[in-house]
């Protein structure tokens, strides 16, 4: 008797909805970033759950986890360029000051 | 009832992972809450190993605690203004996120453990990576190499962007 697949779940759906909590209430870009790596970070984890548990010969899940650590760097890379952008030009990235492109 | 060695080993790192997980976004220091997210990360990669999947654990922490959080690092001490105080949000908002993320848990936890799901066929014994090459730099149904040549065009246009957006002018 092994850990079940459940387990694993229970284990990424906190992760995720902690995410979602600091992404719905931090105020600074870069404390939404890390929300967001928060939330890609648990659908990793299932995709390899499922990949091991439930269809060990295959290897979707694996390639999946793989290239969304990828993708979810490249995100990281042009996301924290566009910030240090805006910190150089209004020296705040506090979500409530950016507001010249909402009219 | 025994307890085995891996089980022992999920239930610490399903303990780490959820606690340091709900700290990173709840603590106000953002430099703190960087230093949280780590925790979480090697967790996973805790877990990716405990999967037997040595590969991709080893991928989880050379990108994301090697080269990602770096990068948070970097950026928070650039764009920190110390004399700032975080501004509070309001409370109501606040009790209006924690209530929507709660309920989110509770439906999501609640659907998962109702649902059935196939007969596990968990297999010990590690991947080989002979295995992962040959999936991945392979052509024929079931192999990966179109995604990864799209990724690596991603992976340059990002780079090319990256420069263009944070250059001096």
């Amino acid at each position: 008797m092994g850990i079940q697949v459940e387990y694993y779940l229970i284990v990424s759906t906190i992760m995720l909805f902690a995410g979602i909590y600091g992404f719905l209430t931090r105020r600074n870009l870069l404390a939404m970033l890390i929300s967001v790596e928060l939330i890609l970070n648990s659908a990793d984890i299932n995709f390899a759950v499922f990949n091991r548990y439930l269809f060990p010969d295959k290897l979707e899940g694996f390639f999946f986890t793989l290239f969304s650590i990828g993708i979810s760097a490249a995100e990281t890379a042009v996301a924290i360029a566009i910030i240090i952008n805006i910190y150089r030009n209004i020296q705040n990235i506090q979500v409530k000051d950016i507001d010249k492109m909402k009219h | 009832m025994d307890i085995t060695f891996q089980q022992v080993v999920f239930w610490v790192l399903a303990v780490i992972i959820s606690v340091f997980s709900v700290m990173t976004v709840v603590s106000s220091r953002i430099l703190r809450s960087a230093t949280y997210l780590i925790f979480v990360l090697f967790g996973t990669a805790g877990l990716y190993f405990l999967l037997n999947y040595s590969f991709l654990g080893a991928v989880q922490l050379m990108i994301y605690a090697g080269g990602i959080v770096v990068l948070y690092v970097f950026s928070i001490l650039l764009t920190s203004s110390e004399s700032r105080k975080p501004d509070k949000l309001l409370k109501k908002k606040m009790f209006a996120a924690l209530v929507a993320s709660l309920a989110g848990l509770g439906l999501c936890l609640f659907v998962t453990l109702k649902h059935t799901f196939l007969p596990s066929r968990f297999q010990e014994g590690e991947l080989p990576v002979k295995e992962i090459g040959h999936a991945l730099l392979g052509m024929d149904k079931y192999q990966f190499l179109l995604p990864f040549e799209a990724i690596s065009i991603l992976l340059l246009a990002c780079i090319i962007g990256g420069i263009l957006i944070a250059r001096k002018r």
